[in-house]
């Protein structure tokens, strides 16, 4: 096994694990598609820094990422839309404005990930990351559940809910924003829903919910990474195809256990 | 004896309608009170008002500082058939999270056995998940509990309603006890005292014998009064 493997197989385990993890929560707040928009958001960022001709394009993905996933806050907070539907339209605005302005093209040429050729400080920056928005997600995991099965219930059980609503949505912000960097945009929407959904097809409490979430983003990610590399192939694509795999099998049991 | 709660001169304006007008009343501890009106007439508002949702004028005074309990309007096993939770799974989202028995104590005590634990909460029947949540919310000993309007008349087996299953606990724990509902019927059985609202700002309040006769009743209800008379 290469140096360059090793690193590329560590990132990947790092991210599609968290992403698994997160992707539990923002399935039950029916929100797994947010993902997606909030990923296109790094579009303008990624444009501005080849106007700038600076080299790391996650100077451009993470700022952007994160500001948007902050304005989906505000505007929760004051209009009590979706969060679905404000992600939309932040999205819409940012990309939007940014298209009249900012070479988006060349954005989405510079945007398809870079696992593959990921360095051993960058792994590390993804593996700090990712150990530490799993932590947090965890320590918030309980209230946002109940934020999630009903929220006025949440704060009479004493949980500032917009509080937890902000970190919940800065934790989807960072792990969007690794994932745009690693595999591409349309790859993190996938890498946040599809474990998630398999694992709900085969749980049936929180405890398994959680853990087959983060098993079956792992063993995708270490599946798409060999089978790319095995037939030369983009090793993002692979990890979603993996995934997509592992979720019709895990259709296929759901039908016996219930 | 202290007001457990005393309302002076209550307003509530929502989007720009006005929907409590100048009501003043109050509680002692260890009453039941049932909000009674017709639909639109502002009953939920009134309650989530007094729960501190909603911005108000005049005045809300608690007691001391109650440990509030409340099973919210359209909670039910439907809502969360979606998420992957068992019944212990759903206890556990409180903080502290109970022990199992405590669990187990507070299941038997509505009338579950311990073999729900781990069933998921959206598998319930209907009867079993409003159980449930009674037990969910009397685990942490409050004093008061607001119950916004459960599923109308469902049997929650054993020929009990959720409202005398309420009515048990109450004789049990001495809790004061906040309900909403538009059934009459449940004004007389289960509730010490009643407010009324109606969609046109009547109100009224005192114990279900004083303040119900024909008269208030059409005023609450209007002609819908002639549908309770037949039952």
């Amino acid at each position: 096994m290469t140096h360059q493997l090793i690193l590329t197989l560590l990132s990947g385990i790092f991210i599609s694990g968290v992403a698994g993890y997160l992707g539990t929560l923002m399935l039950s707040k029916k929100m797994s598609v947010v993902a997606c928009p909030l990923a296109h958001l790094a579009f303008p960022g990624v444009a501005l820094t080849i106007i700038y001709g600076l080299d790391n394009i996650a100077l451009g993905i993470f700022p952007f990422v994160i500001i948007g996933a902050i304005f989906i806050w505000l505007l929760e907070k004051r209009t009590k839309l979706p969060m679905e539907n404000l992600a939309a339209v932040i999205f819409a605005s940012g990309v939007g404005t940014a298209l009249l302005f900012l070479p988006i093209g060349k954005a989405e040429e510079a945007l398809v990930g870079s696992i593959t050729k990921i360095t051993p400080w960058e792994t590390l920056m993804v593996a700090i990351l990712s150990l530490l928005v799993f932590y947090a997600a965890k320590r918030l995991y309980q209230k946002l559940m109940l934020m999630n099965v009903h929220e006025d219930l949440a704060t009479i059980e004493g949980i500032n809910t917009s509080r937890y609503n902000l970190l919940y949505l800065l934790n989807i912000a960072v792990v969007v924003a690794l994932g745009v960097y690693l595999v591409g945009g349309l790859i993190t929407a996938a890498l946040i829903a599809i474990p998630a959904a398999s694992a709900k097809n085969i749980s049936k409490g929180l405890r398994s919910y959680k853990a087959w979430a983060v098993i079956f983003g792992i063993i995708s990610a270490i599946a798409g990474i060999f089978i790319a590399r095995f037939f030369q192939l983009p090793a993002g694509p692979m990890i979603i195809v993996s995934g997509v795999v592992l979720f019709l099998i895990s259709v296929i049991f759901r039908k016996r256990i219930f | 004896m202290d007001n457990f709660l005393e309302v002076k001169k209550l307003n509530v304006t929502l989007d720009g309608e006005k929907i409590i007008d100048n009501l003043s009343f109050q509680i002692l501890p260890g009453e039941i009170l049932t909000i009674l009106g017709p639909n639109g007439a502002g009953k939920s508002i009134l309650l989530r008002t007094l729960l501190g949702f909603l911005p108000y004028e005049g005045e809300i005074v608690w007691q001391q500082k109650s440990k509030i309990g409340y099973l919210p309007q359209g909670l039910n096993q439907l809502k969360v058939k979606d998420f992957p939770l068992t019944v212990q799974d759903f206890f556990a989202l409180k903080n502290p999270i109970p022990t199992p028995e405590e669990i187990i104590r507070y299941l038997n005590l509505v009338g579950l056995e311990k073999n729900i634990l781990l069933k998921t909460a959206g598998s319930l029947s209907g009867g079993q998940f409003q159980r449930m949540l009674v037990a969910w919310v009397l685990i942490s000993h409050p004093d008061v509990i607001f119950f916004d309007e459960p599923t109308i008349g469902i049997d929650i087996g054993g020929g009990e309603t959720i409202y005398s299953l309420l009515r048990t606990i109450w004789e049990k724990e001495k809790l004061t006890i906040f309900l909403v509902t538009h059934d009459l019927n449940i004004v007389y059985k289960h509730s010490t005292h009643v407010l009324c609202l109606s969609r046109k700002g009547h109100q009224c309040f005192g114990t279900p014998k004083e303040v119900l006769n024909q008269q208030t009743l059409e005023q609450i209800f209007g002609s819908e009064i002639k549908f309770y008379e037949h039952r």
